[in-house]
C-alpha cells in the first residue's frame, strides 16, 4: 500500500458513521470499565461518555460466585456493543483459548486480542499477536489488535485478517498521550481505508483530540476516566475532545510554517510606511 | 453395607486444580466439576489444560488426575 496524504483523506472523509467489522458504532469513543470506584459510577460514566464500544475481560470466578452474572446484566442493560480482552494473555495459545471462553460468556464473535511481551511496558508481543489473530480469524472471529507503530506487523495483521488495528498511544495505564505521533501518522497514511484506533496510553482529552486530528477513525481509553476525581465529568469531556478532533481533521488543519504570516491584512495599515518617507 | 449398584454409580475421587487451587473432588465429567463447585454453569466459561471447552462438552469431557481447569466469569476490563 502506498502513503497517501493526510488531507487529502480528510477531505475526501465524511462525518459519516464509524463502522467496526461491518457494525455501526454511535461514538469514536471506546471506553473500558475496569478501576471504577463503584458499579454506579461505572454506568453513569458509560453513558455521560456516550462510548460507541465498552471493553470488558473475564477473570477466574469464585465457586458459588455471582459477580460475573451481576457484571453481565449491567453490560446488558446499557445496550452498548461490547469488545472483551485477552488482557493478561502471554502467548498466543492463552489468548486463543481466552477468546474462545470470552466468545461464549459475551456472544459475540469480536475480541481486543492483547499478547503481552513484557510485563514493565506491557508492550505487544507482535509475533504471538500474529499467530493468535491468524487462528482467531480462521475460527470467524473479529480481531481488534492491540499492536505496535510498525508498519510490518501491521501488514501481518491485516494479511491474518484483521480488518482494522489498534497502535498503542504509549504504554497500557501510563497516561502520557501519542509518544510517537510521527509514526501514528505514517501509519495513518499508509492504511487510508483502514480502521485505525488509538489504543491505550491516552491520559487527556487533549492526547484524544491529537490522536482524531491526525486522522484516527476511534480511541480507546479506561484508566483516565476511571481513575479521575470526577469519572463522569471526565468521561464527558473526552466525549467531546474526540468529536472536535474528528471535526478539526474533517475541516482540514492548517500546515505548520517556519516564519510568522501576518493573519490581519498588511495592505491598509495605518501609519504603514510613513516612517520610511523622507 | 453399600449396595452393588451404588458402588459402580459413584464417581471417583481426583485431584485436580481449579483456578490455580487444588482440589479433591469426587468426579467424572467437566460438568461434575462445575456442579460440585457451585458455579452458575449458564454464566462461566471453562477450559481444561489449556484447551477450551464449550458449555455443551461440558458433560462429555471426562477429567483425569491433575487436571487444570479454569472457570471464567465476565469482569470489568481495559
Amino acid at each position: 500500500m502506498n502513503a497517501f496524504d493526510t488531507n487529502l483523506q480528510a477531505a475526501q472523509s465524511s462525518d459519516d458513521p464509524l463502522q467496526l467489522y461491518g457494525t455501526e458504532v454511535a461514538s469514536r469513543l471506546l471506553l473500558g470499565t475496569a478501576q471504577y470506584p463503584s458499579p454506579a459510577v461505572l454506568e453513569t460514566a458509560v453513558r455521560a461518555s456516550g462510548a460507541g464500544v465498552v471493553t470488558v475481560s473475564l477473570r477466574r470466578e469464585t465457586a458459588g460466585g455471582g459477580a460475573g452474572r451481576q457484571f453481565f446484566d449491567m453490560l446488558r442493560n446499557w445496550g452498548v456493543p461490547v469488545l472483551p480482552n485477552t488482557a493478561g494473555c502471554r502467548t498466543a495459545k492463552e489468548a486463543v483459548t481466552t477468546a474462545e471462553m470470552a466468545r461464549e460468556l459475551f456472544e459475540t464473535a469480536w475480541v481486543k486480542l492483547e499478547v503481552i511481551a513484557n510485563d514493565d511496558t506491557l508492550q505487544p508481543d507482535v509475533f504471538g499477536l500474529v499467530e493468535a489473530a491468524g487462528e482467531l480469524a480462521r475460527q470467524g472471529f473479529k480481531v481488534f489488535p492491540y499492536t505496535t507503530e510498525d508498519l510490518g506487523v501491521a501488514e501481518r495483521l491485516m494479511a491474518a485478517g484483521c480488518e482494522l488495528l489498534m497502535p498503542w498511544g504509549a504504554p497500557i495505564g501510563t497516561g502520557r498521550g501519542l509518544a510517537n505521533p510521527e509514526a501514528l501518522k505514517t501509519m495513518r497514511n499508509y492504511f487510508p481505508g483502514v480502521p485505525l484506533i488509538v489504543d491505550a496510553g491516552v491520559g487527556a482529552p487533549s492526547h484524544a483530540a491529537h490522536a482524531m486530528e491526525l486522522g484516527y477513525d476511534a480511541v480507546l481509553l479506561n484508566t483516565a476516566v476511571a481513575k479521575a476525581i470526577a469519572p463522569v465529568k471526565m468521561a464527558a469531556a473526552f466525549a467531546d475532545a474526540i468529536r472536535a478532533g474528528r471535526a478539526g481533521f474533517e475541516a482540514g488543519l492548517m500546515g505548520p510554517r517556519d516564519m510568522a504570516s501576518p493573519s490581519t491584512p498588511v495592505a491598509g495599515t495605518p501609519f504603514f510606511d510613513l516612517g520610511q518617507s523622507s | 453395607m453399600r449396595s452393588a449398584a451404588a458402588t459402580v454409580s459413584a464417581p471417583p475421587s481426583r485431584s485436580i486444580r481449579v483456578n490455580g487451587a487444588n482440589q479433591t473432588l469426587a468426579c467424572t465429567t467437566l460438568a461434575d466439576v462445575v456442579d460440585a463447585l457451585g458455579y452458575d454453569a449458564e454464566h462461566v466459561a471453562t477450559a481444561v489444560d489449556g484447551a477450551f471447552v464449550p458449555r455443551a462438552k461440558r458433560a462429555d469431557t471426562a477429567i483425569a488426575d491433575g487436571a487444570e481447569i479454569e472457570i471464567v466469569a465476565p469482569r470489568q476490563g481495559g
